[in-house]
């Protein structure tokens, strides 16, 4: 049995798959994601891949400030990945609502809602970054698995000196 | 203003500027003009790859989309060169701009191999081979009736026959000096609209040549630090990627923020299209006749 979870646990963190939910973002997050995943940079070799349902997907990329029309999304979303799981906030919008703090449309931040594991700041963050901070949630996502939900959640971030321009 | 729309953050800003220097009665030195062309063009060149990269992929042909983002790659480096960004580039202010390009000729020669590159492999393979042919040729027809009627803009109008564009109708910037073509499409189709875009990348190229050979010498901005507005609304056109853009701003003389701001962006105008583009069509083509108006939420959503 042990034997068997080392597995898992090798494999979770080596098959990540994404889930990339935009709410209310301005789509320069969105398009970073999208350009960290293509040959410059890559993720794909890390096993990254962008899925289209929830329910296949174990890591949850979210963008943009939350808005008030989002809320509900978000939290059937996260409700769909399925155990074990981890939520990556891509942007400063998700992490402290950026420029649209105040909004009258707003309901961020995004740790009001849902647990984050990885905040990935930046407006938008680049791509070495994002995948940083996608291979950070990989790592919480195999230790959550080894042992399941019972210890609090960690969060980590991105600091900036880690980021390799 | 820029976090507008992610992927035409720039247009957005140069629009509200143009408004703005109507309002407070400035105009930005020869040079600005000049780099803010420069920024506008390449903006469109990143914008129509990227498009390129997400209409093959819908098409199924997820190499072509590979190769689009790699070549689009070599974009962003231009601009993050010019302006230290990849995506917000905070170039335009009010009287001019913030940052100067030091070195046009390098910037030049690195126009220079993306042209050559994107002759290559993306405008060959988007306009003869078969793939994309049987994918896109008589799908999603917008008659030229149907595209007045629905008031569409940029490459989707364009490539019904309507040959708007702001660039050559209400040059701004420094567009009336520079020598480009508009190139016009009459079948409508998404076929069509590729062609258009296609052909867009290649003027694109054609302008950045001739304003960064044509850079003229002086100041970048105003200097000015405040700005003495006059009461009245202001109104700015620019040709965005997608279409026309309008920022419409108020001002009472002696307030600190505007009345209001205005904002119409072009997949607003294009998306109605859409409707008599689908009508008929097989589902399997929908998502690729949505894509072809080039959507973008986030300026919808403003």
């Amino acid at each position: 049995m042990k034997l068997w979870n080392k597995l898992m646990c090798y494999s979770r963190r080596h098959s990540p798959w994404l889930f990339h939910m935009n709410s209310g973002s301005c789509n320069g997050c969105d398009i970073e994601l999208v350009a960290s995943l293509t040959p410059r940079y890559d993720a794909e070799q890390l096993g990254v891949r962008l899925e289209g349902s929830p329910r296949h997907a174990d890591i949850l990329c979210i963008t943009g400030p939350v808005t008030h029309n989002a809320v509900k999304a978000i939290q059937t979303v996260y409700g769909q990945v399925c155990g074990p799981k981890a939520v990556v906030a891509i942007g400063s919008c998700p992490a402290t609502t950026n420029v649209f703090i105040d909004s009258r449309t707003l309901d961020g931040p995004l740790n009001k809602h849902i647990p984050v594991d990885v905040f990935v700041p930046g407006c938008p963050p680049r791509p070495d970054a994002i995948i940083q901070g996608v291979a950070k949630a990989a790592e919480i996502l195999a230790e959550r698995g080894m042992n399941p939900p019972k210890t609090e959640l960690s969060i980590a971030a991105v600091s900036a000196e880690e980021v390799q321009p | 203003m820029e976090r507008v729309c992610g992927i035409c953050s720039n247009i957005h800003t140069l629009t509200l500027c143009q408004a703005m220097e109507g309002l407070t009665g400035q105009t930005p030195p020869p040079r600005a003009q000049y780099i803010r062309v420069i920024m506008a063009e390449l903006e469109r060149l990143h914008s129509h790859v990227l498009w390129a990269g997400i209409a093959s992929k819908l098409m199924g042909f997820k190499t072509m989309f590979m190769t689009c983002f790699e070549i689009r790659e070599k974009i962003m480096d231009v601009l993050a060169a010019i302006s230290g960004n990849r995506v917000n580039y905070s170039m335009n202010r009010i009287g001019g701009v913030n940052r100067d390009i030091d070195d046009p000729a390098a910037i030049l020669a690195m126009i220079e191999q993306l042209e050559g590159e994107m002759m290559k492999t993306v405008i060959p393979i988007f306009t003869t081979s078969s793939t994309a042919r049987s994918r896109c040729a008589g799908i999603g027809v917008l008659t030229e009736e149907k595209a007045i009627s629905c008031g569409v803009v940029g490459p989707t109008a364009r490539a019904s026959g309507l040959g708007q564009d702001l660039r050559r109708a209400a040059p701004y910037a420094a567009y009336a000096e520079l020598d480009f073509e508009v190139p016009v499409e009459k079948a409508g189709d998404v076929r069509a609209r590729l062609f258009v875009r296609a052909l867009e990348i290649i003027e694109s190229c054609k302008i950045l040549r001739q304003a960064l050979t044509k850079l003229p010498p002086g100041e970048i901005n105003s200097g000015e630090e405040k700005f003495k507005f006059v009461t009245g609304t202001a109104t700015s056109r620019v040709e965005a990627p997608r279409g026309e853009v309008m920022y419409s701003v108020s001002w009472k003389e002696g307030s600190r923020n505007p009345n209001r701001v205005h904002v119409r962006t072009p997949t607003f105008a294009n998306m109605p299209a859409v409707r008599w583009m689908v009508m008929g069509a097989r589902l399997a083509d929908t998502p690729l006749i949505q894509a072809s108006i080039d959507p973008c939420y986030s300026c919808t959503d403003r």
